[in-house]
């Protein structure tokens, strides 16, 4: 259900498709198979001609029929025999083709995931940032599975449906032309039908599914804050706007379904008409020969055969298309994430930054997001080895841009950057990352164990070692007195801890990674005080002997400070100390004081 | 599952109607192989009738076959539409009165059942019961019809051709069924698999930095590549499985296909009866596999409607007790209260408070410290498990859930904001009037903020989360003041506004609401400094109560966490 209201959702907002754009890259995908391909497919057609003979047997061996005694057994023997051959040598070629077709279409699918997978690491963060992780999720999971699934199903079925379609309908024109003449009735009233129908409900679906999107939306929103609800007395009015969308989406459903469910008795009438039309010409024939045609019993049987194998497909073929427009609207998506613009790599001589000190330079800096609005201009800093620099503002202030710089995970426009007087333009961005460790405010745990979690960018680490930044760090204790120790496993977003242990480990981590700078966020919201208290005890730890950049939210912090930097809407607005600052009695002045603010 | 059904019961008169109609239908489409058999044997082949006979009876057949086939498209169509009208409403009906249900579901029983599994029954499982209705009505019909009718007119037509096809239905059944059920669990690991996958992803989205800045992408990618390779092993195994099932059933068709052709030439049957026999084979097998199909959509249905059931199971009568009263003077009392969410471990160990109209509560302590669980017995969420306590001196469980929680304002920890305008966020179903929700909103501090995004009509997304962490905050602040109450309860409700603001707040709140009785329960000593009457939390008990100058000196704990907030400061301090 999910999945096909992802579909749906997303043909909605579907422009133009670049039908060349996505058969040149698929292509790209498909080259290495091709031989197993033609491989499949020689197989399938095998398969589909020889599911073909069998109803002109079946007529032959009818005819072999006579009543009273007249009936030549071996005849009947010998056909029953290819019959049963055929049949079988049908069937495995048809699994065979299928398997090989979903091998194929896996195959293809670890490829793209492996790809899409690889470019995402390659991208700037830039690219993450105007983005929402869901989107990024459903073209890895969803698209890519549509691509595949199409792949694996539609491909065989409308080569399948094809083969079956001629060669049907050349059986047929071998044993009755003037029968064929039937389906000039009732194949295009069988596909005008469907596509009518089609036409008519897929909007009619898509409305559906926006709607029990609707619901089920609402539903998870009001039953997650359903406290609230009680609180505010309000339940009878949640009510009635939830009996509004249940409404609706009821009703959605209906006038889909009502044409829906059309669709499926209008074919079977098409088939039921052909073979009434086909029976009473068959009897005809049989009774006059036209155009010196003669018309067996057996002749009718395996005509009757053929035509149920020649309508079926045209029906399925017409039923595929949709999922063909679904598949390469998906197919582009994931296309256009391998088109993204990679970061761009060091440059041939970028040496690597190594054995650092920890001495920063910020000359002359200019950078905007946008080109056409600067946020950094002219900005210079200079910070010594164990200095720490505090980064003050309200939220939303543009703290981070420093960071992204001093990172490289966005280049300047204007200025350079120094460590330990490289400018790092000149050296390769691993090495720079590598110099600086980050606590972030929203810590980063995945799922896996504790330990692996802590050691996670130092390599091979001893248990000793994790241990002793753990001590550190004074989440040791509470670490031990999980069950498993050490070994225990983050679950989902590591739920299983609170914040302020998570930050712990974090800082743990951090401490494990002994870089000789260090990027501190200390935003603490939602975490105790008491909790607070440990963190920032462990953050004073690590800090000692580190150069430090500091998102800044405590006085005692910033006072402490070497340099302060205010920002202020996306810019630096004053830079100093302490003690320069509050002389200055500027905006650092006044943020200052509303903490000490009293009513 | 039985309580479900009854839900169908009310349009039973609709899917009687349908029924017949489908049985109509189908019935009629039976009929057509019957008759192309006649056609043949009795009128072509037979050399009793004249030229002139056969073309008319020929052609009276025909026109016989068409009407058939016309019943069976009316029959059908209308039938779907009764049923289709029959599921919708049934379906309707059920998530109706389920979403009530949980709409007044004690907070205990919402902890029982657990709030993902409690949405879950109500969008997937409603929706599976739905499927399964529509589907068993739709095909889980036609397809009985057309087998046991085929079979009763294959006996009637010859008994023996009739046994070789009654011997492929169950083969084909059970082949259908072996592989569905083999499938199952191999698909589950699938979901299994791609759950993982998304994961790792999530992980690196919203890791990027952390894993560039550690260098970290090469590792990333090659754990994110072992997660792919599995999973396409898994979903190549689920393929294979599948890949069976349409060869083999069609195989088993065509086998019984020769199975009837040599039967027929030994019983030295009519090709018409053959003929006839083959249609048969094809209508019946058909029916088979689409039988299968349902089972499946049935077993999950009936899951569904299980897990539905034990939601509207569940007695949701509220119990008024009549219990002494106490001192009215107070707006809050808790006496010696006790409380344990699992009956375990106490939450809450013996806490006593009492707080006049009209003066404020600061509560702080640790995470599990009991701050919320407080907030939670105070709006009779739980019963207290020992003590009592009192609201305007009237024991809460003596009040109605109604007439108690009118009293409050409330902003509970991470609470929440719907995908709805600002005005419906704020009004939250009470409908205030534009005037007071701006007024709320200006005291909250939210009017700026408010004012820059459009007014009142401004749109949230869901969870609010086009709005930053202290918008949000100042939303729920609004939303907790726009009705005036007496009890204002605000549970960590200022942690992510910066400093200025939340002196602002702080002086609207005390200037403006003067009279209204606020438990505040914040993390910033800033925050609940000017109390009168502060609570210290540890482990569910007070270690230490009394205002601010008070616990400087008497609270370890507390002194410590003002220490640490006001870091070198605390000697200038003197107001």
């Amino acid at each position: 259900m999910l999945r096909t209201n992802v579909r749906d959702t997303r043909a909605l907002s579907g422009r133009k498709v670049d039908k060349k754009f996505v058969v040149k890259h698929l292509f790209r995908y498909l080259k290495p198979h091709l031989f197993l391909l033609a491989l499949v497919f020689f197989l399938n057609i095998l398969g589909t001609v020889s599911n073909l003979v069998g109803p002109w047997l079946c007529g032959r061996a009818i005819d072999e029929i006579k009543p009273a005694g007249g009936t030549d057994f071996s005849q009947i023997a010998l056909y029953a025999g290819i019959l049963c051959a055929l049949y079988v040598v049908s069937a495995l070629l048809e699994y065979l083709s299928s398997v090989g077709m979903a091998y194929i279409s896996r195959r293809i699918v670890k490829k793209m995931r492996v790809d899409v997978f690889a470019h995402l690491t390659r991208l700037p963060v830039g690219f993450y940032e105007n983005r929402q992780a869901g989107d990024i999720i459903s073209v890895l999971s969803y698209d890519i599975d549509t691509v595949g699934e199409s792949l694996a199903n539609d491909v065989v079925i409308v080569l399948k449906s094809c083969v079956m379609i001629v060669g049907s309908l050349v059986m047929m024109l071998l044993i009755a032309p003037l029968l064929v003449t039937v389906f000039a009735v009732t194949v295009p009233l069988s596909v005008f039908l469907t596509r009518f129908i089609v036409g008519r409900v897929q909007p009619l679906f898509r409305r559906r599914s926006q709607k029990l999107g609707e619901l089920n939306g609402f539903v998870e929103e009001i039953t997650a804050g359903q406290k609230t609800t009680r609180a505010y007395n309000c339940e009878e009015k949640i009510i009635s706007d939830f009996e509004k969308k249940n409404d609706e989406a009821i009703r959605a459903y209906a006038r889909a379904e009502y044409l829906g469910t059309i669709s499926g008795p209008c074919v079977n009438f098409v088939n039921n008409l052909s073979l009434t039309l086909i029976s009473v010409c068959g009897a005809l024939l049989f009774m006059h020969p036209l155009f010196g045609v003669e018309m067996t019993a057996g002749g009718i049987s395996s005509f009757v055969l053929y035509s149920r194998k020649f309508s079926g497909p045209i029906n399925e073929i017409a039923n595929i298309m949709g999922e063909f427009q679904s598949a390469i609207a998906a197919a582009e998506r994931v296309f256009r994430v391998l088109e993204e613009p990679k970061e761009p790599s060091d440059p041939e001589n970028a040496v690597p930054l190594e054995n650092v000190r920890g001495d920063v330079r910020i000359e002359h800096l200019n950078f905007g997001y946008l080109p056409e609005k600067k946020v950094l201009n002219d900005f210079s800093l200079s910070v010594e080895k164990g200095q720490v620099v505090a980064i003050v503002g309200h939220t939303g202030a543009g703290k981070t841009t420093i960071i992204n710089l001093l990172m490289r995970f966005y280049d300047p426009c204007g200025g350079k950057i120094e460590i330990d007087g490289q400018d790092i333009s000149t050296l390769t961005r691993a090495s720079v990352r590598r110099a600086f460790t980050m606590v972030l405010q929203d810590t980063w745990l995945f799922a896996g164990t504790i330990r692996e979690n802590i050691a996670y960018g130092a390599g091979e680490v001893s248990r000793e070692e994790v241990e002793r930044v753990c001590k550190a760090a004074k989440i040791h204790s509470f670490i031990t007195k999980l069950p498993n120790g050490y070994d225990t496993v983050l679950t989902d977003n590591a739920v299983n801890i609170s914040k302020g242990q998570k930050q712990l480990l974090t800082i743990a981590r951090a401490m494990l990674m002994d870089s000789p700078m260090l990027i501190l966020d200390e935003a603490t919201s939602n975490v105790d005080t008491r909790t607070e208290q440990i963190i920032q005890e462990a953050m004073t730890t690590l800090m000692k002997g580190r150069t430090c950049f500091v998102i800044a939210h405590r006085l005692s912090t910033i006072r402490r400070a070497d340099k302060i930097i205010v920002m202020r809407e996306g810019n630096v607005v004053e830079q100093g100390t302490h003690e320069t600052l509050m002389a200055q009695n500027g905006y650092y002045a006044q943020l200052y004081y509303s903490q000490f603010e009293s009513y | 599952m039985k309580k479900t059904l009854k839900y169908i019961k009310p349009y039973s008169g609709t899917v009687a109607a349908g029924l017949v109609l489908k049985f109509a239908g189908s019935v009629a489409e039976l009929f057509l192989p019957q008759l192309l058999g006649r056609i043949i044997d009795d009128v072509a082949a037979n050399d009793a009738l004249s030229s002139d006979q056969k073309l008319k009876y020929t052609l009276i057949l025909g026109g016989v076959m068409l009407f058939c086939a016309a019943v069976a498209l009316l029959g059908n169509i209308f039938a779907n539409r009764l049923t289709v009208i029959s599921s919708g409403k049934m379906t309707h009906d059920l998530r109706y009165d389920l979403f009530r249900k949980t709409s007044y579901l004690s907070s205990r029983q919402v902890d029982s059942v657990g709030l993902p599994s409690l949405i879950s029954r109500l969008t997937s499982d409603s929706y599976y019961v739905n499927q399964m209705v529509a589907r068993t009505l739709r095909l889980g019909v036609r397809a009985p019809i057309l087998i046991l009718g085929g079979m009763i007119l294959a006996f009637s037509e010859d008994a023996v051709l009739a046994c070789v096809l009654l011997a492929c239905v169950p083969i084909v059944g059970i082949t259908v069924f072996l592989i569905t059920r083999q499938s199952v669990p191999v698909y589950f690991s699938v979901q299994k698999k791609q759950d993982e996958m998304v994961q790792r992803t999530q992980e690196n989205v919203t890791g990027v930095r952390v894993i560039r800045a550690l260098d970290k992408s090469k590792f990333e990618t090659e754990k994110f590549d072992e997660v792919v390779k599995e999973l396409a092993a898994t979903e190549f195994k689920a393929n294979k499985i599948m890949s069976l099932s349409n060869p083999l059933a069609t195989l088993t068709l065509n086998l019984g296909l020769v199975v009837l052709i040599v039967v027929g030439a030994l019983r030295a049957n009519s090709a018409g009866t053959v003929l006839e026999f083959l249609q048969f084979f094809v209508i019946i097998l058909n029916a088979m596999i689409a039988l299968t199909k349902i089972f499946v959509v049935i077993s999950r249905g009936s899951a569904s409607a299980s897990r539905i059931e034990s939601v509207l199971d569940m007695n949701t009568e509220e119990e008024i007790l009549s219990l002494p009263e106490g001192d009215p003077e107070l707006a809050i009392c808790f006496e010696n209260v006790s409380f344990s969410y699992n009956g375990v471990e106490n939450n809450l160990k013996d806490v006593s408070f009492s707080l006049r109209h009209g003066q404020t509560l600061g509560i702080i302590g640790s995470t599990g410290s009991g701050k919320s669980t407080l907030v939670n017995l105070l709006l009779h969420f739980y019963d207290a498990g020992a003590g009592r306590i009192l609201v305007d001196g009237k024991d809460v469980r003596s009040y109605s859930q109604k007439e108690l929680r009118k009293k409050f304002g409330v902003v509970f920890q991470s609470d929440f904001l719907m995908a709805a305008s600002l005005r419906e966020n704020v009004d939250y179903g009470r409908g205030l009037s534009d005037e007071q929700i701006l007024r709320a909103l200006d005291h909250a501090q939210a009017r700026a903020f408010a004012d820059e995004h459009g007014g009142l009509d401004f749109l949230l997304a869901q969870k609010g989360d086009n709005l930053s962490g202290g918008q949000k905050q100042r939303l729920l602040v609004a939303r907790a003041l726009a009705g005036d109450p007496e009890i204002l309860v605000l549970d960590d409700s200022s942690s992510a506004l910066d400093y200025e603001t939340d002196a602002a707040l702080r002086r609207a709140l005390s200037r403006e609401y003067a009279d209204a009785t606020k438990v505040i329960i914040a993390q910033r000593v800033s925050s609940i400094r000017h109390a009168d009457l502060i609570l210290v939390l540890e482990d569910g008990k007070i270690i230490g109560s009394g205002k601010h100058e008070e616990l400087v000196n008497s609270c370890e704990e507390y002194a410590l966490i003002y220490a640490t907030q006001m870091g070198a400061e605390r000697g200038r301090e003197t107001c």
